[in-house]
């Protein structure tokens, strides 16, 4: 079996990338959908920290939760573009600064 | 020191992560989104993870991807690509993008995660597979549960309630 070529850290730091990268696009984006996007891509910037401390301890547990961690993230865009569907039928639109009916 | 390999999967992933974002079409935004997904598989790939990429690209490039790509073709053209966005947001986004990820790294660089270097061989997928049925059975028995509410609960969300059939009916 080949060595591990790439330092964990590497792997870390591209996960950070990608976290920073959602956070940005959850703070500034009012369309529904990108918000879904940024969602994804900090529940997979989750995810890829998992396999790769999982790798490198080495223990199957990280991999076993990203397998988890990837069947409800399944379930929660399900949900969430139901939650859209039904958002745009009401409303026409998919700003979430329209959506002022479901504020407290 | 990272390889080609690595570089290239970065640039891609990251690249195209923030494409999904910055797109002005939405479409493009979901097959950038794609890329994104994919590049993580690539990762779990480099990790000697072959079975989570796999479930990586049926899961995700195969299925949210395209799911996502439906809704999007279901709303309206003009809405697809309008963008709003305040400009002082955005600098602010940008901001709070920049600082977290430089005091995250700091934090990270400064850790004693450089010293974490591996020669065992990695975990084989059957010892996954094991672990699933042995320690985590009762996980695994409440995921699918959760699984079947959720999708359930998107089907009664979004089913549609035609009035005007409903009168006609009655």
């Amino acid at each position: 079996m080949r060595r591990m070529t790439n330092e964990l850290t590497e792997f870390v730091l591209v996960s950070v990338a990608l976290l920073g990268i959602g956070i940005y696009g959850l703070a500034v984006k009012r369309n529904f959908i990108r918000m879904l996007f940024a969602i994804e891509i900090i529940i997979n910037a989750a995810n890829l920290n998992m396999v790769a401390f999982g790798r490198f301890l080495p223990h199957s547990g990280g991999q076993t939760l990203a397998l988890f961690s990837i069947a409800i993230a399944a379930a929660e865009v399900a949900v969430g573009l139901s939650l859209i569907i039904v958002a745009y039928r009401m409303y026409h639109n998919i700003d979430i600064a329209d959506f002022r009916s479901l504020k407290g | 020191m990272a390889d080609a390999a690595f570089l290239a999967l970065s640039v891609i992933t990251i690249g195209s992560a923030i494409a999904a974002l910055e797109l002005r079409s939405l479409i493009y935004g979901s097959i950038a989104l794609m890329g994104t997904l994919g590049g993580i598989a690539g990762f779990f790939l480099l990790l000697d993870s072959p079975f989570v990429a796999m479930f990586q690209l049926a899961v995700y490039v195969g299925s949210i991807a395209v799911l996502i790509l439906f809704t999007v073709m279901l709303v309206k053209r003009e809405l697809i690509f309008k963008k709003v966005e305040d400009k002082r947001r955005k600098f602010v986004g940008i901001a709070l993008m920049l600082v977290m990820m430089v005091s995250l790294g700091a934090v990270i660089l400064d850790s004693g995660i450089k010293q974490i270097t591996t020669d065992e061989p990695p975990v084989d997928f059957r010892e996954i597979g094991k672990d699933f049925v042995t320690y985590y059975w009762p996980a695994l028995i409440l995921m699918g549960l959760i699984l079947s509410g959720a999708v359930t609960a998107a089907l009664v969300l979004a089913r549609r309630v035609d009035e005007e059939n409903d009168q006609r009916v009655n």
